[in-house]
């Protein structure tokens, strides 16, 4: 929110209220900054979704804790902690999880070193000596205090993570759904697992560094999850995660412009509450599709229920 | 490209020489030894045996993916593992989870393109026209081949056993394969769907042309379309058609103890003694239900 003594008042007029917003260089480097994470984080999010790697996601954003803590320790930028930390985690996952393991198993590992994680920053806090001083910026982000440079930065991470998807996401998505098949046809099933974790540590420590490490889980799930329940083909789902994923970051900053409240809640608010209502909307139109006749033409009599 | 000739050369579909593969290092254990089987192209085999036989094994054996401790390995006249361009794989498998949001046809589609870098969408600027219309032939067709066009385009979470199976078998087509390996694709399928399935399989090997290997459990619903078997049993295996191999003495030689097969007055076959978990479901055919096997036979004959 801005620090002026008196808050801008909404006059319900978009054209002077958007002007009114975008009069400030810092709202302006934070559309900026948000909307390439809202594009990043949902591309991204988009596959972690679909390949079922929530937690590790979410892991690997926990990252960002130990890392700062350690760069504060050894007096480096924050920056370096946040990227060494979380790639250290991604290929430390990428190099369990890679071989054929059970979800339980996989799980129960990441839940292993998401603890050692945060018991690492605890550690390296209380080593660091007493309070380090941005705890809040680290969790919930500073959206409103974002500089050119850190816009800079996380504009080169995006293209790079963008350009990598573009040439990996179709094999990448059939190892996902079908991994026998694709490594029976050559397709590197567990590179291009390691990889894609290698990816998400990447995008998730440049975007933590700006919208925190709690907010960066927000648009990695939350537009990629209702996105795909609303419409299944690969090409309307990835388009309409990057749309909710920008909704989500302009509605909220708006909001939080005229608000005294941070941006951050309203974000992942958003986030939120556009989730609930996909979901409470999918299982409406399900019960209502129950109720209609089924229509079949599969030459084979009705097995469903007795299979599924 | 289709793979339409592929990198196969001459020969038969499958050919193994005493074949034996060691599973694990400590102890290792062999799964079998001393196999030698011939398929030829065009043929339409089952793979039977209990489980832990070495079924799944044989079928990783025939696409390279596990080496051979002794003997060779040919597949389409290359050593195994060259030729799996043209080959159709279906690996055995549950279902897929119910909250998968993509749709049959895109499961179909990356059995054509999968293995390609890029990205999996439609855009104007990925290629030729002309290209991009083949390919959306090409999957349509195969999903008209299985009878799944009706439930193509839900999400195939939501699709049945039986609906899924289909895809996975179009899936499986999308290539024009030579070579049809497929690993209990009848396994969770109610009778029904079964013998439908079955007879889907028998149609595409025939019309296509192409050879199918299918791994399965219960002989039955494949009775009327098989033209031979290949038994695995105490590491070894016996292959020929069905008359000569499920046989009170061919498989009590195998087993090596005294085992029984009982034919039912419709044809089915039950076997009995066995050392082994029951390779056949024996109170499967107890089951009333598998009458209507009979009929969704006929069913699919006629439509």
């Amino acid at each position: 929110m801005p620090a002026d003594e008196s808050n801008p008042q909404l006059v319900w007029n978009l054209a002077h209220d958007v002007s009114q917003v975008l009069e400030y260089h810092f709202m302006v480097n934070a559309l900026l900054a948000g909307s390439v994470v809202a594009v990043m984080s949902g591309v991204v999010g988009w596959l972690m979704v679909l390949r079922g790697e929530t937690f590790a996601g979410h892991t690997l954003s926990m990252m960002a804790f130990p890392g700062a803590s350690a760069a504060a320790l050894a007096g480096i930028p924050a920056v370096w902690g946040y990227f060494a930390f979380c790639g250290a985690g991604a290929l430390a996952l990428g190099g369990f999880g890679g071989r054929r393991r059970t979800w339980s198993e996989q799980s129960a590992a990441i839940g292993a070193l998401q603890a050692a994680a945060l018991a690492a920053g605890f550690l390296f806090v209380s080593l660091y000596g007493g309070v380090l001083g941005d705890l809040e910026s680290l969790l919930f982000g500073n959206l409103l205090g974002v500089s050119n440079g850190q816009v800079i930065v996380l504009g080169a991470v995006a293209l790079a993570a963008l350009a990598l998807l573009a040439g990996l996401t179709r094999p990448l998505l059939f190892a996902s759904v079908d991994p026998d098949v694709a490594a029976a046809r050559g397709v590197p099933v567990r590179a291009l697992a390691s990889t894609f974790l290698l990816i998400l540590g990447l995008a998730v420590a440049a975007t933590s560094q700006i919208t925190g490490v709690l907010l960066v889980f927000a648009l990695l799930v939350g537009p990629p999850a209702s996105a795909q329940l609303i419409t299944a083909p690969p090409g309307p789902s990835l388009a309409l995660t990057i749309f909710l994923g920008l909704l989500v970051v302009w509605l909220g900053l708006g909001i939080a412009y005229f608000s005294v409240y941070p941006a951050g809640f309203y974000i992942a608010t958003i986030s939120f509450a556009v989730y609930a209502f996909v979901r409470l909307s999918a299982r409406v139109a399900l019960q209502r599709s129950r109720r209609l006749p089924p229509v079949r033409s599969s030459p084979s009599p009705p097995p469903r229920g007795v299979i599924a | 490209m289709l793979a339409k000739g592929g990198p196969a050369g001459d020969g038969p579909a499958i050919e193994l020489g005493q074949a034996s593969v060691v599973l694990g290092a400590r102890p290792p254990r062999v799964v079998w030894s001393d196999v030698s089987m011939a398929m030829a192209r065009g043929e339409f085999v089952a793979l039977l045996g209990a489980n832990g036989s070495g079924k799944s094994t044989l079928l990783k054996v025939v696409l390279g993916a596990l080496p051979l401790a002794a003997g060779t390995a040919h597949v389409l006249g290359r050593p195994a593992g060259e030729a799996n361009r043209v080959i159709g794989y279906l690996p055995q498998r549950r279902s897929f989870d119910a909250g998968l949001r993509l749709r049959g046809v895109d499961i179909v589609r990356l059995g054509l393109d999968g293995d390609r870098w890029g990205v999996p969408l439609e855009l104007p600027w990925g290629g030729p026209r002309s290209r991009r219309q083949a390919t959306r032939r090409r999957v349509a067709e195969a999903i008209e081949r299985v009878g799944a066009s009706s439930y193509a385009h839900r999400p195939i979470g939501q699709c049945s056993g039986g609906e899924q199976q289909r895809l996975l078998i179009a899936q499986a087509l999308v290539r024009r394969p030579q070579l049809l390996l497929l690993d209990e694709p009848l396994d969770s399928l109610d009778l029904p769907n079964q013998a439908s399935v079955a007879a889907l399989v028998h149609e595409i090997c025939r019309e296509e042309q192409v050879a199918v290997l299918l791994v399965a459990h219960d002989v039955n619903p494949l009775l009327p379309y098989l033209d031979r078997v290949v038994y695995l049993a105490a590491g070894r295996a016996v292959e020929g058609p069905v008359e000569e191999v499920i046989t009170s003495a061919s498989l009590s030689r195998l087993h090596g103890v005294p085992v029984e097969v009982l034919r039912a007055s419709d044809g089915r076959l039950v076997v009995v003694g066995q050392p082994e978990p029951p390779a056949f479901h024996h109170d499967r055919h107890a089951d009333p239900a598998s009458d209507r096997a009979t009929h969704a036979h006929t069913h699919v004959h006629a439509g």
